[in-house]
């Protein structure tokens, strides 16, 4: 295990330095980071199977753009956690701000507590599990991947949702722009129970519902054709 | 981008560490506001029958003692002050419409940033930890108080421009976002009487506010009004005699924090300005929901 104090080792430029430097088949695998304070940016393009674990609160953009990486945070997370996550594992034990795994092209985010507004929004592929709350526009022009909620969901939830799934447990408030309702076929009663057996957070699939694009904003209509 | 603080002591214990506590958070968001930097500080009651007044002068040479010997010999009483940096805190007898009124005819050039009872304002350019400094920030005693970090998006960089704004009695506030139509608004406020001193935006919903409060709102009331008749993006931070009071706008983009333990409550547009109060790892720590109104003492 390697300890890196973000008080006195030179702060978050240096630890990330550290972890840039790493080769992908590295042996230094276990990191632990320390006093983050609310730090920006902390483990942020790593790329390579480790693990990073953080004791305290972070900043915005904890864990973007990550590849390969695990990194835990004992803690809350800030603005931007997770953005544009391309593989690997980002998980927070407290809450997170918004935009939480925005733009994300793959891997999983599970935020144990809750998420406020935006979460997911521009998703692209990331596979999000939320133990709590989303806020507010949440998965807002979501592409693709799944975003499981297990509380409730804020207003305009999947506004000009493309391709994305979305399953909440508890009540939406709205739904936003051509996002509507499906039928949770056994195939999505499947996937939920993946989901939530990766995230490790028990939550019964059968409670979920699903959400997703109604294909009305989005899509060619071929009757529109002479338009163009 | 702009960085807000607040602190609110729920223990007496930590009254006198009050500047030092601010220092920190508001040098944790020089990064936010690198232009120039603010705080009201609650302290230090004016005696029965006075008003204590935050007055600025750009000149560091100026003659405050003579600003003060002259309001005596108009209002009589002691009328006694303290220079600190650019700002004079004068403590006056007299009421604090007619001194507003009086100071400006009798010194032009010097700007009344704050007035009250208890009240404190001091604002200036430069980067938060140059402005704590001049303004011996560290050594301020108090129950409370809100602070900002400015980086200007829509008006000029000037100590007149800086937060907080006054929005009357021991009231001030201040913003971080930015705001769309407050050139009509301003326009409006100053028909109905309501006067401003620079072209800032912030200054608008400072007035807005002032104009509620005085129509007979409560606080509660005139920032639940902000949230229709304001257009723009804020986290609004409203320093009262008593506590303060937060509020952002239903998209919310703008950030922020909001902290307790059983000896303080902390307000920052960030944690990282909140990280370094004692006992803060340990802390309540939450998000506030969007247009909705939180309040701490009788703000």
């Amino acid at each position: 295990m390697i300890t890196v104090d973000l008080e006195t080792a030179g702060g978050v430029r240096a630890l990330n330095d550290r972890l840039h430097k790493l080769p992908h088949d590295t042996n230094e695998t276990a990191w632990k980071v320390l006093n983050p304070m609310g730090a920006h940016a902390v483990a942020v393009g790593v790329n390579a199977p480790i693990q990073v674990e953080i004791d305290g609160h972070v900043g915005y953009y904890c864990g973007g753009m990550n590849t390969d990486a695990t990194i835990t945070v004992n803690g809350h997370a800030g603005p931007g956690l997770g953005e544009n996550i391309m593989s690997g594992t980002i998980r927070v034990k407290g809450n997170a701000s918004q935009s939480a795994a925005a733009t994300g092209r793959g891997g999983l985010v599970v935020i144990e507590g809750s998420a406020s507004s935006r979460c997911g929004i521009a998703m692209k592929g990331v596979d999000i599990v939320v133990g709590g709350d989303v806020g507010h526009m949440s998965a807002f022009m979501a592409q693709a991947g799944h975003l499981v909620v297990c509380g409730d969901a804020g207003s305009s939830l999947g506004d000009s949702i493309y391709e994305a799934i979305l399953y909440v447990r508890g009540q939406v408030e709205s739904l936003g722009a051509d996002c509507i309702e499906k039928e949770m076929t056994p195939e999505h009663l499947k996937t939920v129970e993946s989901l939530l057996k990766r995230a490790g957070v028990k939550a019964d699939p059968k409670a979920f519902k699903r959400y997703g694009s109604a294909r009305k904003l989005y899509n060619f209509k071929i009757d529109n054709a002479a338009n163009y | 981008m702009c960085g807000i603080v607040g602190l609110y002591l729920k223990n007496k214990k930590l009254e006198k560490h009050l500047g030092k506590h601010l220092t920190a958070m508001l040098v944790g968001m020089s990064d936010r506001g690198p232009d120039s930097a603010g705080m009201a500080v609650y302290r230090n009651p004016a005696p029965k029958g006075s008003v204590k007044l935050s007055l600025f002068h750009p000149d560091p040479t100026f003659a405050w003692k003579k600003l003060a010997s002259q309001v005596r010999k108009a209002f009589g009483g002691k009328a006694k002050g303290e220079v600190r940096g650019s700002h004079y805190v004068l403590v006056a007898k007299g009421s604090p419409e007619r001194l507003r009124k009086w100071i400006p005819e009798h010194f032009p050039t010097v700007r009344i940033m704050g007035i009250g009872d208890i009240i404190e304002i001091y604002k200036e350019k430069g980067r938060p930890e140059q402005v704590a400094q001049r303004f011996r920030l560290h050594e301020l005693t108090g129950t409370h108080a809100i602070g900002h970090t400015r980086m200007a998006t829509e008006s000029a960089v000037t100590t007149e421009h800086s937060h907080p704004f006054s929005t009357g009695q021991d009231l001030c506030l201040v913003h971080n976002g930015s705001l769309s139509n407050y050139n009509r608004l301003r326009q409006w406020l100053q028909r109905h009487g309501i006067q401003f001193q620079t072209d800032n935006d912030t200054e608008v919903a400072a007035g807005y506010f002032a104009f509620r409060l005085q129509q007979g709102d409560s606080l509660k009331e005139a920032l639940k009004a902000g949230l229709v008749d304001l257009d723009g993006f804020f986290t609004f931070a409203v320093g009262t005699r008593d506590g303060f009071a937060v509020v952002r706008d239903g998209i919310a983009c703008k950030p922020a924090v909001l902290a307790e333990n059983d000896d303080w409550v902390a307000m920052a547009s960030e944690y990282r300005s909140i990280a370094h109060l004692p006992g803060a790892e340990k802390a309540k720590i939450w998000e506030p929901a969007p247009a909705t109104i939180y309040t701490w003492g009788n703000a």
